[in-house]
C-alpha cells in the first residue's frame, strides 16, 4: 500500500481505531476449515458474511432455553422470547441511531423490506383516502439508479406496471460513480420516491447522498437507501443520512439468514397501509373487516424469525464491541492494499472506483477474456472463494459491456495474506487459460 | 490436481479453437431451419443454437454464444458430434450426454458414442457447472424440435 505523509495537525493514521484481526478470526469457526486441501480464503462477504461463535451461541441458546412464540403468551418462556426479540429490535435501532425503537421493522431480508415499501405504495394507490405521499399513478415517477441490485429494480418495475407510474434512473459514469449531472431533471415535482443503493454490491462505490437528499426534500419526494452493503461495513446513522427508509439484511453483518430490517421514519410507517395480512399485525378483526396495529407490528404479520432476530441482536453487539469505525478503517486499508496488488496482475481490469476513496471493500474485475466462471473455478481449487456472475446487478454488467464479472469482497476478518492468495491464484488462472 | 479433471486438455482445446462457431444460413433453400436461445439466469451465459434439417438428417448445427469455457467447449463438441447425423442417432448421443452430466461423476462415458464429449465426465462432479455443459445441448433440443425433429414442438417452451 502506498502511504503518504499526512501534514501535522491533521488526523494521523495512528489516530484511527484498530482491532486485532487475528483475535477476530479466532471468533469465526469456519475460518479454520480447509477447502479443496487449501486453507479457506473467503473473499465473498458481500454475498454473505460468516458468523462468529458469539452469534452461533446465542442462536443455539435461544432454541435450547428460551424457545416460545412472541407477543401472544403470558407464560414465562413466551415472556423471555418476547423480551429477547424486542431487545434485539432495540439493539438494531441503536446501531443505526434510529430515533425510536418502533421504527425498526423486522423482515426476511432487504428484498422483502423494499417490497414492503413498494407494496405499501401499491396499496395506497388503490385507496383514495390514503396518504398522498404514497399514492402513485400515471405521470408520477420513481427514480432508481443503474447500479442497483435487482432487489432495488424489480419491485419498482412491478410497482410502475401496477400503477402506471414511470421508472427513471441515474446513470453510472465510466469510473463507476453515480452520475448526478442530471439530478435536477431526473428528480422533479413528479418524483414520488427515490430508491438508491448506499454502497454498490458490484462496483463497491459508496454513494454520497447529501446532494440527492437535498433535491429530494426540495421536490417533496421520499428517499429510500439500500444499505445492505453499508450497514455491515461502516457506521450508519439514519438521522445523519436524513433518509426516509433504509433497508439492510442480517446475514451480511455476522447475523443469520432469514432476518432483515426495514427502518422508516415513524410518521411515514404510521401513514403506510399494511402489506401482509395475518396474525400479530391487527388491532381487531371481525368477519367483515379489520383494523391494524401500529408499526412495527403492522408490517410483521405471522410468527416472525424470532431466533434469527435475537441472533442479529448478538451480531450487532459483536460489531459494536469491535467498533464500526475500526471495521470501516480496516476495510479501507485492505481495499487500498488490494487495489495496488490487483494492479500488478497483467490484463486485469477493475470495474468501479480505482482508488480507495468513496468505495468499500468490494472489488469486481475482469481477467483478460477469461470467463469469470473459469476464474472462480480455478480460484476455488486453491481454496479462494470469490463470487462470479452478474451479482444480481445485470444492468451494471451491461453498462460495462461484459456478461459477468469476478468479485472479491472483504470484511473485518479479511487479511492482506488472503489478498496475496487471490493475486497468486489469478496467476494460476492465467496459466490455465493462457 | 483436481482442476485437471474439470479442465481437460480437450475442453480447453475446444474452448480456444471452437468448431463450427457462428450462425449460418442453410445451404439448401428447402431445408427447415429453426433456432433456440437459452440463458443460464444464474451466471448470464447465453447461447443460440440453429439447426437446419434435411428430412430426418441434421444438415447443420451452428451456434453463437457468450459464456465460460465449459459452455462454449460443450457447444463446439455438440456441433462436431451431431452435425450430419440422422435424428435418431443424434438423440441417442444427446441422451448419453445428458446421462453423463446427470451422473454426479458416477457414469463411465462410452467414447464410441460421445467422442470428445467424454472429456466432460469430470464436469459432472461439479454441480455448479453441469448447467454450463448442458446449456448448448438443451438449446439444441429445442431448436431441433422447432425444425421438426426430436421432441414434439408442444413440449418446447417458448
Amino acid at each position: 500500500m502506498t502511504t503518504t505523509a499526512i501534514p501535522e495537525g491533521m488526523p494521523q493514521y495512528d489516530d484511527v481505531p484498530r482491532f486485532d484481526v487475528a483475535a477476530v478470526r479466532a471468533d469465526f469457526p469456519i475460518l479454520d476449515r480447509l477447502v479443496n486441501g487449501h486453507r479457506l480464503v473467503y473473499l465473498d462477504s458481500a454475498n454473505t458474511s460468516h458468523k462468529p461463535r458469539q452469534v452461533l451461541d446465542v442462536l443455539t441458546e435461544h432454541y435450547a432455553l428460551h424457545n416460545a412464540n412472541v407477543s401472544r403468551s403470558v407464560h414465562t418462556l413466551g415472556t423471555e422470547a418476547t423480551e429477547a426479540y424486542e431487545g434485539a429490535r432495540a439493539k438494531v435501532a441503536a446501531f443505526v441511531n434510529a430515533p425510536s425503537v418502533d421504527e425498526v421493522v423486522f423482515t426476511k431480508n432487504s428484498t422483502e423490506a423494499i417490497n414492503i415499501v413498494a407494496y405499501a405504495f401499491s396499496n395506497a394507490s388503490l385507496r383514495p383516502d390514503a396518504d398522498p405521499r404514497f399514492r402513485l399513478g400515471p405521470g408520477d415517477e420513481i427514480v432508481i439508479s443503474e447500479m442497483e441490485h435487482h432487489s432495488n429494480i424489480v419491485p419498482w418495475q412491478l410497482l410502475a406496471e401496477r400503477t402506471g407510474a414511470t421508472l427513471r434512473w441515474f446513470p453510472v459514469t465510466d469510473s463507476g460513480r453515480l452520475d448526478e449531472s442530471g439530478l435536477a431533471e431526473l428528480v422533479t415535482e413528479r418524483t414520488k420516491i427515490v430508491s438508491l443503493v448506499h454502497t454498490s454490491n458490484i462496483l463497491g462505490t459508496v454513494n454520497a447522498t447529501a446532494r440527492i437528499t437535498e433535491r429530494v426534500r426540495q421536490v417533496g419526494a421520499l428517499l429510500l437507501l439500500d444499505c445492505s452493503q453499508s450497514v455491515p461495513h461502516m457506521p450508519v446513522d439514519v438521522v445523519d443520512l436524513d433518509a426516509d427508509f433504509i433497508v439492510f439484511t442480517g446475514h451480511k453483518m455476522c447475523g443469520p439468514t432469514g432476518i432483515g430490517v426495514l427502518w422508516g421514519r415513524g410518521e411515514l410507517l404510521a401513514a403506510m397501509p399494511p402489506v401482509f395480512g395475518g396474525g400479530s399485525m391487527i388491532e381487531t378483526v371481525s368477519m367483515a373487516r379489520s383494523t391494524f396495529a401500529a408499526p412495527p407490528a403492522r408490517f410483521e404479520a405471522g410468527t416472525p424469525p424470532i431466533a434469527e432476530a435475537v441472533a442479529l441482536g448478538a451480531a450487532v453487539d459483536y460489531l459494536t464491541g469491535i467498533g464500526m469505525r475500526a471495521v470501516q478503517w480496516h476495510e479501507k486499508e485492505l481495499t487500498a492494499y488490494a487495489l495496488d496488488a490487483l494492479a500488478t496482475v497483467p490484463e486485469l481490469r477493475i470495474f468501479g472506483p480505482a482508488v480507495p476513496v468513496g468505495r468499500g471493500g468490494t472489488i469486481s474485475f475482469a481477467l483478460g477474456d477469461v470467463h469469470p466462471h473459469d476464474v472462480g473455478q480455478v480460484l476455488d481449487a486453491l481454496g479462494v472463494q470469490v463470487r462470479v456472475g452478474h451479482h444480481c446487478a445485470k444492468p451494471v454488467c451491461t453498462r460495462f459491456g461484459v456478461p459477468a464479472m469476478t468479485r472479491a469482497s472483504f470484511y473485518l476478518y479479511t487479511t492482506t495474506e488472503e489478498i496475496d492468495a487471490l493475486v497468486a491464484g489469478l496467476e494460476q488462472v492465467r496459466k490455465v487459460f493462457d | 490436481m483436481q482442476l485437471d479433471q474439470l479442465y481437460q486438455e480437450i475442453i480447453l482445446d475446444h474452448y480456444k479453437h471452437p468448431h463450427g462457431r457462428g450462425l449460418r444460413d442453410a445451404e439448401d433453400p428447402q431445408a427447415r431451419v429453426a433456432e433456440a436461445h437459452h440463458v443460464n439466469p444464474t451466471c448470464g451465459d447465453e447461447i443460440t443454437v440453429r439447426v437446419a434439417t434435411d428430412g430426418d438428417r441434421l444438415a447443420d448445427i451452428s451456434y453463437d454464444g457468450l459464456g465460460c469455457s465449459i459452455s462454449q467447449a460443450s457447444a463446439s463438441v455438440l456441433h462436431e458430434l451431431l452435425t450430419g447425423r440422422g435424428a435418431g442417432e443424434a438423440f441417442a448421443v444427446h441422451q448419453a450426454f445428458v446421462e453423463l452430466m446427470s451422473g454426479r461423476g458416477q457414469v463411465t462415458p462410452d467414447e464410441d458414442v460421445l467422442g470428445d464429449g467424454v472429456a466432460f465426465a469430470g464436469v459432472a462432479r461439479y454441480p455448479a457447472r453441469v448447467k454450463c455443459a448442458l446449456l448448448p445441448w438443451m438449446a439444441f433440443k429445442d431448436a431441433a424440435a422447432r425444425a421438426g425433429v426430436g421432441a414434439s414442438p408442444t413440449e418446447v417452451k417458448a
